[in-house]
């Protein structure tokens, strides 16, 4: 792998995270964590109905709390000079209009902000929250999904752009699986899941001028938030400068801005001071997305041999009243098997709810539950072992767009897999493997997600001390980004990592995309590929006559300093790999450059490779569960999750990536519902004690196994995105060991134990 | 949160004369639940009267008991040797209850105290009798997954959820209480009452009652014991069912039988008549199987929790069997 684009580097090096010891000491900064001069904290008083107006707002008794600086209302907030009157513009993540806080007496969802408490102190902000008095209008409100299926709707961008990966999509004849010999048709649902980093959302708002506004703010994106703020506020960009330097987690939930931050950032104009805004866990439940409940049927069809005649899955997801959150949850259905004919229909359900938003593997992961639980399904009505059903309709092109993949390894995937779980345990007949009081069950499930990768760009400057320091405006939720960026600086370069610094979260770094949709790695790895080209290419330019002809590659940063470079007075040597007679002192090259360190700026972007190849990163986990024949209480015993990601850069980041996955997988098979009283709109299920995530008790072994291939037509690195696939596909291999168990097939989520008693 | 006054006495007696007329008086021990409650609005106690300070963490042999002080950590005793010896049942269903963390912090008398994990009580912007007489009860028509078969009122249909009290009911155990007009002791299975028409009222104790420690009479459970607990995931979650089962069994004879639920009613459900007819019988699965049919007599279900009627039983025999040591 490592000949083909980098030599004897330390790239696929299971390199410790560069900054976990700032993480386990305390020293890594969280949005909560900025206590600017004159900070003030802040609370939200949240709607009690889910529909209606706010017919008043009594604030008397909390203005005259002790420590109170502003109570902010519809009433008497200042008017966010973006938000648009009436008409419903689009925006990135979502179609609609984003909630306008405080901007008039409507109530769109239960909690939604009404108000928010300013105060000297976090206590006494929050005690004069609870003294605001609302009064409300209540309207009859709809959260209940099951009764206002019949309300839901093909997606606005599906009806603009038929060839929308949302629109109706039909190959061949539609609804073909009718005409198969062997057939069935089923009904999967997934109750809404919540995304609970550990991290609770939080931002701190501070006006450095009137038209000048600094947010340390947990987004998954600085330029996408930064962008949002000065459209909100009708400033240019550049006056908003977003900061989120660490991010404790977010699986999605910092991909869009959220009622809070809105009213963090209008207090902190109001009040005239910085303003500190953090979620309590309970509002982490009803305003900041979800990954939305969701109906699906498939209708599958085979011959008797195996073969795919059709496949038509339908889905609906649900989404709020005021914004048309839409995810791809029928992609895996279209593209992984070879299947003549495939019908999918995708619709929304607008209810009185907050809007939901990507949460790992988003829509991917709900379809996956219900393609891979019919295919195991089919499985057993045939009589062929899963593995082989998928094998008999393995497909070595793309059939929905009619390309070639640009690499695919999943045949390695199922072989490593099904070794690694001892496959042949698994028994043909369901409800036959007895362990005690246990019954032993043994399941798979496919994931697959775009090998996405975005235009990108980073800096990339070579101080005096050797040091070369790295900067992109991406963020790092979690995976590790910081630190497989250095090693790929560090084998561009020839460095070694110790000698490369990369500095995130911060929007007046270059131009990066959010981190999501596992695009992060090909993206701005690219970019760090081509700023240190650029680098040396300048090197080269600089370095004067001996160096005139010679290939911006050969560039070489002298290799006796650098070792001791990033802590060393030594001389910084620029030098050429084909002549080592050729140097030149850095001191030298500065004063060509005007004094000036030598700073260059790449820019990394997907060619027209992505019009004759098909890119997607394939995955395959494996579970065997216990099932207690007496109490119904399920336990994932073991797991294995295999991977084509492409190159691994790092394997304990990315295993690390894996894991984390496999367990978010079994909390969405297990345990994990966010429940709503329908007759109030409000959730009942929104606590840790309530929602249950798993805990280490419930996550078993897990192996990580990848194929390690190398991808170099996604990006020069030849990585494929983790993140996603790390997830999808794991809750119905879960399903469908509980079934092999069992002979108890749950089509619906999560698999509690009176589900199965 | 409220603002509230806080003092902090050494003594008992000072203890019980903070605690005054005042109604929005709190003890609190480890505030592990308290201290949510009060974050969440869902109690706005005026006056907090800490115990910690009071010297009621002991635990000793007292003339064929073992006296466990109402400040013992439900760490301390889950693994304190006398507990494992004499009364292993208890020390496995403190085990199974909430995580470590919290079991460092949280006391016997808090966890016998602690209040009802309902949905309906945590959520001030719904109805709860338990929380606001005559709001209504929002659990009876609504979510009530968790809820009680056993022992409810139209008013209340909520569950007692501490795991340490059905074994304690169970092992026959008295509270040693002292309050403003003396001391008074209370045998365990009187502590919690049944809702009624007054689900406030979650105990038999009357205002400023202090809880000072639990008594266990010796017993001859010391072997064939076992807590089952029945929940979402493997740790840290509340049971859905859950049993205490302590046999002492002769030559494969029953001669003694204790037998608890939780997670079904108001209070640790002490299942009397099942344990009588075990008695006397062979340690089978069939005694067993007889056991939870008595024991389901009266149960009844709402409509998210028709699966305890099937998951009780079963874990009652399960838990017999456990006991048992049958396989
Ligand atoms: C997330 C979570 C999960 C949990 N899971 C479980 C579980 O699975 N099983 C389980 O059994 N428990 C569980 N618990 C509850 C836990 O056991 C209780 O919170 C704990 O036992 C309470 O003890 P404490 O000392 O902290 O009580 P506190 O919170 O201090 O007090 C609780 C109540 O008891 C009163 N009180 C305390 N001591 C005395 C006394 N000596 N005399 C009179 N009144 C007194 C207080 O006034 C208060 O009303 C869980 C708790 C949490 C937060």
């Amino acid at each position: 792998m490592k000949d083909l684009f980098f030599k004897d580097g330390v790239i696929g090096d299971p390199m410790n995270r560069v900054d976990g010891r700032l993480k386990v000491t305390g020293g890594a900064r969280y949005s909560a964590e900025y206590e600017l001069p004159g900070l003030v904290h802040s609370a939200l008083v949240g709607s009690t109905i889910a529909k209606g107006r706010i017919t008043s707002i009594d604030t008397k008794a909390a203005e005259r709390a002790p420590g109170v600086m502003a109570v902010i209302t519809h009433v008497n907030s200042i008017k966010v000079p973006g938000f648009a009157a009436s008409a419903h513009p689009s925006e990135p993540s979502t179609i609609g209009q984003p909630l306008r806080v405080f901007y008039d007496e409507k109530i769109y969802f239960n909690d939604q902000p009404v108000a928010i408490v300013v105060a000297d102190t976090l206590e006494r902000a929050r005690y004069a929250a609870g003294l605001v008095k609302v009064q409300y209008a209540a309207e009859q409100h709809q959260t209940s999904f099951d009764a206002n299926t019949s309300r839901a709707v093909l997606p606005t961008s599906a009806k603009r752009n038929p060839k929308s990966p949302l629109a109706d999509y039909d190959r061949g004849q539609t609804n073909a699986f009718q005409t198969a010999p062997v057939k069935l048709e089923a009904e999967y649902v997934i109750p809404s899941e919540m995304h609970n980093p550990m991290e609770l959302q939080a931002i701190v708002a501070h006006w450095e001028a009137a038209d000048k506004l600094t947010v340390y703010d947990k987004v998954q994106a600085v330029k996408g938030t930064q962008k949002a703020f000065a459209k909100d506020w009708k400033i240019p960009e550049e006056n908003v400068k977003v900061i989120a330097t660490f991010v404790g987690g977010a699986f999605g939930n910092g991909l869009h801005n959220w009622p809070h931050e809105t009213a963090a950032i209008i207090a902190a104009k109001m009040v005239g001071r910085p303003v500190k805004l953090m979620l309590t866990r309970e509002q982490m439940f009803t305003m900041v997305g979800y990954r939305p409940h969701a109906w699906q049927r498939v209708g599958i069809g085979a011959t008797p041999d195996g073969k795919l005649v059709g496949i038509t899955h339908e889905a609906t997801g649900q989404t709020s009243s005021y914004e048309e959150f839409t995810e791809s949850t029928l992609q895996q259905t279209r593209m992984m098997y070879q299947s003549p004919n495939v019908t999918t229909r995708y619709r929304i359900l607008p209810l009185d709810v907050s809007t939901p938003i990507w949460m790992r593997g988003p829509g991917e992961a709900t379809g996956a539950f219900a393609l891979e639980s019919a295919l195991d399904e089919l499985s057993y009505l045939l009589n062929i072992d899963p593995i082989e059903l998928r094998l008999r309709n393995y497909t070595d092109q793309d059939p929905e767009k009619n390309l070639p993949w640009s690499t695919k390894f999943l045949k390695e995937c199922y072989q490593m897999g099904a070794d690694r779980i001892g496959w042949n345990k698994r028994p043909a007949k369901p409800g036959t493997l007895r362990d005690g009081d246990w019954l032993v069950g043994y399941g798979m499930g496919v994931g697959t997600f775009g090998a996405n990768r975005r235009p990108a760009k980073a800096r990339a400057r070579l101080l005096a001390n050797g040091t070369v320091l790295l900067q992109s405006a991406t963020t790092d939720i979690g995976p590790g980004t910081g630190t497989v960026m250095v090693q790929i600086a560090a084998d561009a370069l020839g460095l070694p990592p110790k000698a490369i610094v990369f500095e995130l979260g911060n929007s007046t770094f270059p131009e990066a995309p959010s981190q999501g949709g596992s695009a992060t790695v090909a993206s701005v790895g690219s970019a760090v590929v081509a700023a240190c080209a650029e680098l040396k290419k300048k090197l080269l330019e600089l370095g004067g006559p001996g160096f005139s002809g010679a290939k911006p590659e050969d560039v070489t940063i002298n290799s006796r300093v650098q070792m001791r470079a990033y802590n060393s007075s030594l001389p910084l040597e620029i030098g050429l790999r084909t002549n080592a007679s050729v140097k030149v002192s850095y001191s030298d090259v500065l004063q060509r450059n005007g004094g000036q360190e030598v700073e260059v700026v790449g820019e990394g972007r997907p060619g027209n490779e992505r019009q004759k190849y098909s890119m997607y990163s394939f995955s395959v986990h494996f579970a065997e569960v216990k099932v207690h024949t007496m109490t119904g209480e399920v336990r994932v015993t073991k797991m294995v999750s295999c991977a084509d990601a492409g190159t691994i850069v790092n394997h304990k980041t990315a295993g690390n990536q894996m894991i984390g996955g496999a367990v978010g997988g079994i909390g969405m098979a297990l345990t994990e519902a966010a429940v709503i009283d329908h007759r109030f709109g409000r959730y009942v299920t929104k606590d840790f004690a309530e929602y249950h995530v798993p805990v280490q008790a419930d996550a078993p072994a897990i192996e990580v196994a990848f194929v390690d291939k190398p991808d170099l037509l996604v990006d020069p690195m030849g990585t494929k995105g983790i993140g996603e696939i790390a997830i999808i596909g794991v809750a119905p291999a879960i399903a469908n060991a509980v079934f092999n168990a069992t002979g108890k097939r749950i089509r619906e989520l999560p698999i509690t134990p009176d589900k199965l008693i | 949160m409220n603002q509230f006054q806080y003092v902090r006495p050494t003594k008992q007696k000072a203890a019980i004369d903070a605690f005054g007329r005042e109604a929005d008086t709190q003890f609190i021990a480890g505030g592990t639940n308290l201290l949510d409650l009060m974050k969440r609005g869902v109690m706005n106690p005026t006056k907090l009267v800490d115990i910690n300070r009071l010297p009621l963490d002991r635990i000793d042999r007292d003339k064929g008991t073992l006296l466990i002080g109402a400040l013992a950590l439900n760490s301390t005793v889950a693994e304190h040797p006398q507990v494992r010896q004499l009364h292993p049942l208890l020390g496995q269903a403190l085990s199974a209850g909430a995580s470590a963390q919290l079991r460092n912090m949280a006391t016997v008398g808090g966890n016998m105290l602690q209040r009802t994990r309902c949905y309906y009580f945590y959520d001030t912007a719904m109805p709860c009798n338990k929380r606001e007489p005559g709001s209504g009860c929002g659990a009876l028509e609504g979510y009530n997954r968790m809820h009680a078969i056993f022992g409810f009122s139209d008013k209340c249909i909520a569950v007692h959820p501490s795991d340490m009290s059905v074994a304690l009911v169970a092992l026959d155990a008295t509270v040693l209480v002292s309050g403003p007009k003396g001391d008074r002791r209370i045998p365990f299975g009187g502590l919690h009452r049944l809702p009624g028409d007054t689900p406030q009222r979650d105990t038999n104790l009357e205002p400023g009652e202090l809880i000072t420690a639990v008594s266990i009479p010796d017993n001859p459970f010391t072997k064939n014991v076992h807590y089952l607990k029945v929940r979402e995931r493997a740790s840290y979650a509340f049971a859905l069912v859950s049993v205490a089962a302590a046999l002492h069994i002769e030559n494969n004879v029953i001669r003694d039988a204790r037998l608890a639920m939780g997670g079904v009613a108001h209070k640790p459900w002490r299942l009397t008549e099942a344990e009588k007819s075990l008695i006397g019988k062979l340690a089978t699965e069939a005694t067993f199987r007889q056991a939870a049919d008595v024991a389901m007599q009266g149960a009844r279900a709402f409509k998210h929790n028709a699966y305890k009627l099937k998951m009780a039983p079963n874990s009652i025999i399960q838990a017999l069997k456990q006991a048992a040591a049958v396989a």
